[in-house]
């Protein structure tokens, strides 16, 4: 009992960071409609300038000046964020910003890294704050009880603003029809940027605010931020007291969970999620979206027609160049080329689901690391021939596929994503912390292909055939009845359902087939590098497809492939270089910027100016 | 007051106003009439640049105002209340008051709360409920009085007499002769004829963007074909 409670108060001292994180998230979203992933970020920027606030500061009174300070610093960061990257992809397709946001976690990291160095930074005590206490006998940290104290003016702070307040008032305003604000005199855009300084300053605050218990490394932002997303999405979107009770909930339970189940640490968050989500959809304070709002993913886009001539001509001696690359080709260009179309195999399952099914999927690495891993496991327990695992491979992660989505399809928009991220998690987490069976952190490996494979050349030629069939499987999938009824449901579901079209059926097996795909793309994944470690299943992984679908461009699925292609081959040129993060996040920040079409958008716009490929009706 | 010159609005490439021009004069009502699809609500919508004219012209008080977001127009003192009403739903009835909140203007009496509340006596009983639970004639009264609050010195009202029993009609043009006491330049998009005739002044019928009669309603009744020709009767 004495245990029980001692837990519990240590459960809502960690709660304080994750509410004062989530919260601004929350914020950000409600408004600006931006699922901010550069949020985590701001978090880790806020600890690593209160750390070193705390060390010309000395003090009780400059221990919480740097805290306040810290939080305004990165307050004002993300001022300059909102400025400078976001303001000019509003107008951009929902849910495209995210890509920008993605490009300034990457510059952040570097710029912490080149500040701070790689070291993980041991936090400060509080001065005043450093001892225990002892409640009923357990020794609890006189910090944590502070925490404890300090939350709930916080909370109060906040839904006073919100509620109660002018601003709080026209920030509700927007959040609901931003267009009318303005008509109604508001500056929205000094709103919106409001809005932002406040959600970056709680990021900050809680980043500096966890320092003692803490402290700061370079992996903060990305671990942080499945928590907060978790958080939001139990609590629901834009609720403060819901974040409030997500973050107590999921701390405490993370607190008894290192207790009493130490292998489930990871998984229980996700679990409590997603059960949450099964029985209150919108999470347990959040109120129902609109059907749609969320989930658009551009405007109407042109019909699909069948590719013009010159257009297979050029895709034909693509494929030439392909095939031929091993006689003019080194081994090493034929390893990063293979590494290539697996990746675009994987960035065009994704956009199946997309781009032509509007179903936003932030977890698409489950299906690609999930085949890599069903692959490897079959290998590694029951010595199954590579060809067996191979071809089960697929199966089995359209098989984790098809359950995940029937649990998903319930939802729609930003919800439907979070539930994705939060299974990819799921499935994240039992690889991670289920060492005996799948290696754990260190993988499986020894996984080679059969003899009649071995070698550079062969195995390119392997993935040629399988990666780029699964990418022409996609495509012919796309021009099918099948194709044609997942765009109906998406452009339209209730004129979808009217024809006939049970929408939510063909969504939920256009996902299992893009899972399969995926499932494809790692198998071929796995056989050609040997090995298979849960990186593959990461949030980061399903960033990077995500990534490239909206900079390739959403509409077309040459676009993922164009798109996969350029971010693989400039990882690879990139990474040589030692802040290869800053310049590739500086690239797509730029990309987002000046082509908000998407690079073959873009290339297909000019291309249509210099009448290299025909004007299609309805465009100029 | 409003000066409109040749202007040119569009919808991704379909042209819905061509070369449409027309002025109001200070302390004018003039109802724009038209049919369904005629291009009166983006002839709204391009004075208070929601939509944004691709040619021509539009003054404000001298200013032009084309290309300014629709935040600086509102600013000026137009009051714009959209035909699809669009009120926040989750916002109670004053706090949706609140939003349209703007300081007083020289040259027009100051409308507060309680005035408005006098002027609207439905919506003061409901004064803390949600925008969602009010009724569809409530909700228009709630339109206007949001936009009244920033002391407009030019309202456009988008067919207010939409959707609205015809009790609550008569209601409200005794709210907008009201409005029009207070030396308020009105302009009224409308179908309703009668609606029309009950509070302006002066007519201007469009029809497929195009402005095909300006003039007096005395003017309009000497001329029973135009009414015929681009009014549902
Ligand atoms: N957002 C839009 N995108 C494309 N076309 C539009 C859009 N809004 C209106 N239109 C078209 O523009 C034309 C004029 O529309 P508008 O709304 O101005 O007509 P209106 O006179 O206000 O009609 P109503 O009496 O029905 O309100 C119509 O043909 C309509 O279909
Ligand atoms: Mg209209």
């Amino acid at each position: 009992m004495e245990l029980f409670f001692a837990q519990l108060l240590t459960g809502l001292a960690n709660a304080a960071t994750l509410f004062l994180v989530a919260s601004g998230l929350s914020l950000i979203f409600g408004v600006t409609r931006i699922v901010n992933f550069a949020h985590g970020s701001f978090y880790m920027l806020g600890a690593f300038i209160g750390y070193s606030l705390m060390q010309v500061l000395p003090g009780m009174f400059g221990f919480w000046l740097s805290v306040l300070l810290a939080g305004l610093a990165v307050g004002v960061i993300g001022v300059i964020v909102e400025i400078l990257v976001l303001r000019p992809v509003y107008k951009a397709p929902e849910l495209f910003q995210l890509v920008a946001t993605f490009g300034v976690i990457l510059v952040i990291q570097d710029v912490a890294l080149y500040l701070w160095g790689a070291d993980d930074v041991l936090g400060p005590r509080a001065p005043g704050l450093k001892g225990i206490v002892r409640i009923m006998g357990e020794p609890v940290p006189k910090y944590d009880l502070a925490l404890i104290a300090i939350t709930p003016f916080f909370l109060f702070g906040l839904w006073y603003l919100i509620s109660k307040t002018r601003i709080g008032i026209l920030v509700r305003a927007a959040t609901q029809d931003r267009e009318m604000v303005g008509a109604l005199g508001v500056n929205q855009a000094w709103l919106f940027t409001g809005v932002f300084f406040l959600g970056a300053t709680l990021a900050g605050l809680g980043g500096a605010i966890q320092l003692p218990k803490g402290g700061a490394d370079l992996l903060m932002d990305f671990n942080i931020l499945a928590a907060i997303f978790v958080v939001v999405v139990i609590g629901g979107m834009g609720s403060l007291p819901g974040a409030y009770v997500a973050a107590a909930l999921i701390s405490i339970l993370n607190v008894f969970g290192v207790t009493f189940l130490p292998q489930s640490t990871l998984v229980l968050m996700f679990v409590v999620m997603a059960v949450v989500l099964m029985i209150k959809p919108y999470g347990l304070f959040g109120r129902e979206e609109v059907a749609g709002e969320h989930g658009q993913v551009g405007e109407p886009e042109r019909p699909i027609k069948p590719a013009g001539l010159k257009v297979r001509l050029l895709v034909a001696a693509g494929l030439l160049l392909l095939a031929l690359l091993p006689v003019f080709g080194s081994d090493f260009s034929q390893v990063l080329t293979s590494d290539v179309i697996i990746f675009c195999l994987f960035a065009a399952s994704l956009h199946f689901i997309l781009g032509l099914g509007g179903l936003v999927s932030f977890g698409h690495a489950a299906f690609f690391g999930g085949g890599a891993y069903v692959a490897a496991l079959l290998v590694s327990h029951v010595d199954a021939p590579m060809e067996i695992a191979f071809l089960l491979a697929p199966i089995g992660a359209g098989f984790a596929a098809f359950i995940i989505g029937w649990l998903c399809m319930r939802l729609t928009g930003v919800y439907f994503a979070m539930l994705t991220l939060a299974f990819a998690q799921l499935i994240w987490s039992l690889v991670y912390q289920w060492g005996e069976f799948t290696g754990g952190d260190d993988g499986l490996v020894d996984i080679w292909p059969s003899a009649w494979l071995n070698g550079t050349t062969p195995y390119y030629y392997f993935t040629l055939v399988f990666g780029i069939g699964g990418i022409l499987l996609l495509r012919h999938a796309a021009h099918s009845p099948f194709g044609y009824a997942l765009r109906a449901s998406r452009d339209s579901s209730r004129q979808a359902e009217a024809t006939g079209i049970n929408t939510k059926r063909i969504q939920w097996a256009a996902f299992t087939f893009a899972g399969s795909l995926a499932g494809l793309s790692g198998a071929l994944f796995v056989f050609s590098k040997g090995s298979v470690f849960p990186t593959e299943l990461e949030i980061a992984r399903s960033f990077d497809a995500l990534i490239v679908i909206f900079l390739g461009g959403v509409k077309t699925l040459s676009g993922a492939v164009v798109g996969g292609a350029s971010l693989e081959y400039a990882k690879d040129f990139l990474t040589r270089f030692e802040y290869w993060r800053l310049t590739l996040g500086l690239i797509i920040i730029f990309v987002v910027i000046v082509a908000p079409e998407g690079i073959s958008g873009t290339l297909r716009k000019v291309a249509e100016r210099f009448g290299i490929i025909r004007q299609r009706e309805g465009e100029s | 007051m409003i000066e409109v010159k040749g202007i040119d609005s569009f919808y991704g490439k379909a042209q819905i106003l061509s070369d449409l021009s027309f002025s109001i004069g200070a302390g004018e009502v003039v109802s724009i009439l038209g049919r369904n699809g005629a291009g009166k609500t983006t002839t709204m919508k391009s004075i208070m640049q929601l939509v944004r004219p691709r040619n021509g012209s539009v003054t404000f008080n001298g200013t032009e105002v084309v290309g300014l977001p629709p935040y600086k127009v509102a600013k000026m003192g137009l009051g714009y209340v959209p035909e699809e009403r669009r009120i926040f739903t989750d916002l109670t009835i004053l706090e949706n008051m609140e939003v349209g909140r703007q300081p007083a203007r020289k040259g027009v009496p100051e409308w507060t709360i309680d005035l408005l509340f006098e002027l609207f006596p439905n919506l003061s009983e409901r004064r803390n409920n949600r925008g969602k639970a009010l009724s569809g004639g409530e909700q228009q009264m709630l339109t206007i009085a949001r936009t009244m609050m920033g002391n407009p010195t030019c309202l456009l009202l988008d067919e207010p007499s939409e959707g609205i029993a015809p009790v609550i009609v008569e209601q409200m043009a005794e709210t907008i002769m009201q409005i029009k006491k207070q030396q308020l330049t009105v302009v009224l998009s409308e179908q309703n004829l009668h609606f029309a005739r009950l509070v302006a002044d002066r007519a201007i019928i469009i029809e497929s963007g195009q402005k095909r009669f300006d003039g007096t309603f005395a003017e309009l009744d000497a001329q029973p074909d135009i009414q015929e020709k681009y009014l549902s009767v």
